[in-house]
């Protein structure tokens, strides 16, 4: 396991109290906290280097735009992407979904066409979709799950009988923590000739990815998932599926020549990112990778699926709590019940001891209708937590049972 | 293991009263012949009501409602239907302004007898993220009787 007690003190957040309490930060399922470099990253950035990239002739505008694309450089290292002009920067998995939606989608989607997506997929990779169909005329299909949280593999095979355009699947889920074959998934879809989109959300920031392995044609990302600012992110595609793509947004910088009525366009990955980027949250993104390897991801994700493991027998030893999602091989998050106690009132509880959780839906309202819950708790580890960690939520939740007249095992 | 008592703001929200309105919901279920009906939910946090009235020569004469979430929404809700029946529409807008005032921290309105076992819901007053809770089912019967 990694030394988690000493890499929190690279995190000044980590440092702060909540309710006299030392901070258990649990969420990082929903974003994850700063380390001191990537503060100090974007605080250079904008001490030394700042000015508009992709414009300016001077020296200082020329380094702004290094360091810019430098990052784009890092990032697509970071996940073996296909090439840098594969990456376009965007505010996060969200914004990359809806560039593929309103892209790729809108220009190669026909009435009566399908397009899949799964029962655990979060909103972000459902309702973009939803609202393509809705506009094109053509269905949703989505793919159910096991009752142990995973994909169900003959549903997909199924869903893939009416030959869809699109595929859409998370990689890791964020609400149960499974972590999908997607190598595996992306060669029955291609064996229809579907084009595959994977949210990555939960999955870059903790393991190894290589998109060229997984040989899916989208990958979508966020970097405040990873220890970089909110607003960063990126899709990450197939250079030549990018450039076939129409235009997304229309303004400056994605443009190549503009005429009184017409315009010509930029090359990939200019051609989506119109109007002034976000080079901070690009520059902190390169740091937060920095960060992330000297630590070692396949360390990293170790590390979570102990302290994941850990949770789950801790917590199941509680009597009537009830975890769910796969056994064995999982992501660092778990999701739970207590008896009758409703998730809201086990994270109020739990705050007053520092320990933060998330309480509800977690953005997968198809999936906990099928879970039969109307939400849960979930507690979401990251290379700065341990196993006190693990044992201040189940000490916490035993008061919580305590409250509501549960008796511990 | 921490196994240090729960501190007392934590004992004042979840009281034995509000745990048997939460587990023993009062007028739940779906009303016949209701005249006006509001749903409601909290996106934020899947809270939801559909809080069901009848209403007869501007008073209540019954009032029920189903929904599901917490245990400040759904003992509110409970709590909230006991005092209403066979109160003037007024009557009761003014109990929704009381309610609302408690939650503000209001000490007098905590103290008063007309919100009934209400006041158990006091403590919600010192967790400002619970307040919505609490209120969910008063919204719905305001929203309720102004359509």
């Amino acid at each position: 396991m990694l030394e988690a007690a000493r890499l929190r003190a690279d995190f000044p957040l980590l440092q702060r109290q909540e309710n006299g309490r030392r901070l258990v930060y649990l969420d990082n399922a929903a974003t994850t906290q700063k380390p001191e470099a990537v503060l100090a990253a974007i605080a250079d950035y904008y001490r030394t280097t700042n000015a508009n990239v992709h414009r300016g002739a001077y020296g200082l505008a020329i380094r702004a735009t290094e360091a810019y694309e430098a990052a784009r450089a890092k990032l697509a290292g970071f996940v073996n992407a296909w090439a840098p002009e594969g990456v376009v920067f965007t505010r996060g998995t969200t914004e990359a979904i809806n560039l593929v939606a309103g892209s790729y989608g809108r220009a190669n989607l026909r009435r009566g066409d399908s397009v899949v997506v799964t029962a655990m997929d979060h909103h972000s990779n459902l309702v973009p979709w939803q609202i393509l169909c809705q506009e094109k005329g053509a269905s949703l299909r989505m793919v159910e799950i096991t009752e142990d949280g995973r994909i169900d593999l003959s549903d997909f095979g199924a869903a893939l009988e009416r030959r869809p355009k699109l595929v859409a699947f998370p990689y890791v889920s964020n609400a149960l923590g499974t972590v999908n074959p997607v190598a595996q998934l992306v060669k029955l879809a291609h064996a229809v000739e579907a084009v595959v989109v994977v949210d990555g959300a939960q999955s870059t920031p903790h393991l190894k990815v290589d998109v060229q392995a997984l040989d899916c044609d989208f990958y979508a990302l966020s970097g405040h998932k990873m220890l970089a600012p909110m607003g960063s992110g990126a899709l990450v595609a197939k250079p030549e599926l990018l450039d076939a793509m129409p235009r997304y947004h229309g303004g400056g910088e994605m443009i190549s020549r503009v005429f009184d009525d017409h315009s010509t366009y930029n090359k990939i990955p200019h051609k989506f990112e119109a109007g002034t980027p976000n080079v901070e949250a690009a520059v902190g993104l390169a740091a937060a990778i920095d960060y992330l390897e000297t630590i070692g991801l396949e360390r990293i994700a170790a590390h979570e699926q102990a302290l994941a493991q850990a949770a789950i027998d801790q917590l199941t030893q509680i009597d009537g709590v009830t975890v769910y999602g796969p056994r064995g091989h999982r992501a660092g998050v778990v999701s739970f019940t207590y008896g009758d106690i409703h998730p809201h009132d086990i994270a109020t509880i739990l705050d007053q001891d520092g320990v933060c959780i998330r309480a509800g839906h977690h953005c997968t309202q198809p999936l906990m209708r099928r879970l039969n819950v109307p939400a849960t708790a979930r507690a979401s580890f990251y290379l700065y937590n341990d196993l006190d960690d693990v044992a201040a939520l189940a000490g916490s939740l035993v008061k919580a049972g305590a409250l509501f007249g549960y008796v511990p095992a | 293991m921490d196994t240090s008592l729960p501190e007392p703001r934590l004992s004042a929200l979840y009281q034995e009263l509000i745990l048997d309105h939460y587990r023993r919901p009062r007028n739940k279920g779906a009303l016949e012949g209701a005249t006006h009906s509001v749903s409601l939910n909290n996106p934020l946090c899947g809270d939801e009501i559909d809080l069901q009235l009848r209403v007869d020569g501007a008073v209540i004469k019954d009032v029920r409602f189903v929904g599901r979430g917490c245990s400040i929404s759904q003992a509110s809700a409970s709590m909230m239907t006991q005092l209403l029946k066979d109160r003037p529409v007024p009557q009761a807008l003014a109990l929704a302004e009381r309610m609302s005032a408690m939650m503000q921290g209001d000490e007098a309105a905590a103290k008063d007898k007309t919100l009934g076992d209400l006041r158990a819901l006091a403590g919600v007053s010192k967790f400002p993220v619970r307040i919505k809770c609490a209120l969910l089912p008063w919204n719905a019967l305001t929203d309720a009787v102004k359509t």
